[in-house]
């Protein structure tokens, strides 16, 4: 453990630190979004944005090793395909209810495929188990600035637009009564949530993005009493979900996104194993509740 | 006196199709502001899309509808509406206050915290629920969830309370509870309830206006209204579903000759 804390402020290895403060950037948007994509129950649609990036990612590499767009990052390729894959999945979401599951898990797969089939052909190794499960020796400190950029935005839009952001969670018809936009409003939700996936899956990686995206936030309903709380608390979670796993991770030489995900996974599961005991412990003891 | 007040709602001439389905045709009426209104019709008849243009979600194809005077678009923030709530999220983390408190928003502006909560905490003490301000919503009963969305109408002073099958599943003692607080307000806010239950309606209801009918001819539904009886020693009317009035004619008990 202390090995690992001389690393994080050694010069000679910045990937640690960069991956440590990837971790508390990550915490801020996993908690806010998290909160958000949980009560909205819109985990499947986020689920389906961040696979589907792949398509872009893969795209963007052959593109670059091809010659045919020298020097495109792999992240602009992502961020064009989840907006895309976003606003599809938003318009089939309003338009088309009735076809919303069949349209969502074929942009998750096609946005997969596509990526896999463009890394076959680029020259030279692509790897995709590190765009698949994060690899913390890909951050780079234009990352965090991203992040931390990105960071400000949702902090920002969270805090102003607080009441407006409840209400159509929780009643969504009742705020379009009261004149908020909410066809618009859900349509940002997701352009946001796709951005941060692809900044995210630098960290754990775009198959497990999805999980750290419900699990903290899943965590803190268990205990929060407004979704204020449960922003906060899950922001919490996932600093330490985060931490945990980078010392985890490295110190018994693991992936770090898996740890990060086993770590939230059982804090979850045990939240609701307790909550699950309670219920049934009330169930038979009515008087006790 | 009610029958001199400015108009609330009016439907003209208005009909309303889903892309494969004549849901309303010609549907005119009017009720006036202050009135108490049942809006009754069995499950599958309307009635949800007639809410729905009432609360500008869905726009009429034909006809026009105006609410106090005005669009239904610019309107609607006068209006106060409690949904039927069939779907609730038990895990949505919120309080009481808080769901209350969402009475007030808009589209982008940020009240003050205290003085939408002080607003909020006169609503509750309208329906009785003032002792269950800071309590998780999801730890209610269904008759009181329903009050607290009463409350949430009631917020923002509303000038018209739109109530969507406001009883179902409500234990008697939230039945009459509700009903206490719709009679304090009945006179001051134009009040419409919108029921599957034809055949009898609150006795505080002024006027009843059924959406069963479909004339000959017609793809779609339309608006009639129906004559009330007093039920002796009951709190609610009969609908005489054999004394037809013109949906547009509002005079009626008072003036209409039997």
């Amino acid at each position: 453990m202390n090995g690992f804390f001389e690393l994080l402020f050694s010069p000679d290895v910045p990937f640690i630190r960069n991956a440590f403060f990837a971790g508390i950037l990550s915490s801020v948007l996993f908690g806010i979004l998290g909160s958000v994509v949980t009560v909205k129950r819109i985990a499947g649609l986020a689920g389906a944005i961040s696979h589907a990036v792949l398509g872009g990612i893969g795209i963007a590499l052959y593109l670059s090793a091809a010659g045919i767009v020298p020097d495109l990052s792999p992240m602009v390729g992502a961020i064009i395909f989840a907006l895309l894959s976003a606003f599809l999945i938003g318009a089939v979401s309003l338009k088309s209810k009735q076809r919303e599951d069949t349209v969502i898990q074929a942009i998750w797969a096609i946005g997969m495929s596509i990526g896999v089939l463009f890394m076959a052909k680029t020259p030279g190794y692509t790897n995709p188990s590190s765009y698949l499960f994060g690899n913390i020796l890909l951050i780079s400190s234009c990352d965090l600035i991203l992040l931390a950029i990105l960071d400000v935005i949702v902090l920002f839009l969270a805090w102003r637009f607080y009441p407006q952001l409840e209400a159509t969670s929780f009643d969504e018809e009742f705020a379009a009564v009261r004149g908020i936009p909410t066809q618009a409003v859900f349509l940002i939700i997701l352009a946001v949530t796709a951005v941060a996936v692809v900044l995210l899956q630098t960290f754990v990686g775009i198959v497990m993005v999805i999980a750290m995206l419900t699990l903290p936030a899943g965590t803190a309903g268990y205990t929060a009493r407004n979704l204020a709380s449960m922003m906060l608390l899950s922001t919490l979670y996932s600093l330490l979900f985060s931490a945990g796993g980078l010392v985890v991770g490295w110190s018994l030489d693991l992936p770090v996104g898996a740890v990060v995900v086993v770590l939230a996974g059982l804090v979850f599961l045990s939240h609701a194993a307790r909550a699950a005991l309670r219920k049934k412990r009330s169930n038979r003891d009515p008087s006790s509740s | 006196m009610i029958e001199k007040s400015p108009i609330a709602l009016q439907f003209t001439d208005v009909s309303f199709a889903y892309p494969t389905l004549q849901i309303l045709e010609n549907v005119t009426f009017h009720f006036h502001q202050g009135e108490f209104i049942a809006l009754v019709g069995p499950n599958g008849s309307g009635k949800t899309t007639l809410l729905k243009l009432i609360l500008g979600l869905e726009e009429a194809q034909e006809g026009t509808i105006t609410l106090m005077g005005g669009s239904v678009k610019t309107m609607r923030p006068e209006i106060g509406y409690v949904p039927q709530y069939a779907t609730y999220d038990p895990s949505f983390p919120i309080s009481v206050i808080e769901v209350v408190m969402m009475g007030l928003v808009d589209s982008s502006r940020r009240l003050k915290k205290q003085e939408i909560r002080n607003k909020a905490i006169e609503a509750l003490k309208q329906v009785e629920l003032e002792d269950l301000v800071d309590r998780p919503y999801s730890q209610l009963s269904g008759g009181q969830r329903r009050r607290v969305l009463v409350a949430r109408a009631l917020v923002s002073s509303p000038k018209m309370l739109i109530l969507d099958e406001p009883t179902a599943n409500m234990d008697k003692e939230s039945e009459a509870r509700l009903y206490s607080t719709l009679e304090r307000l009945k006179g001051n806010t134009t009040i419409l309830i919108v029921t599957h239950d034809t055949r009898f309606v609150s006795d505080l209801t002024d006027r009843v206006f059924c959406i069963d009918v479909q004339h000959e001819g017609s793809a779609g539904r339309t608006v009639v209204q129906h004559a009330l009886e007093n039920i002796e020693g009951e709190d609610q009317k009969r609908v005489r579903h054999d004394v037809e009035i013109p949906a547009d004619f509002c005079a009626y008990p008072r003036k209409m000759p039997l």
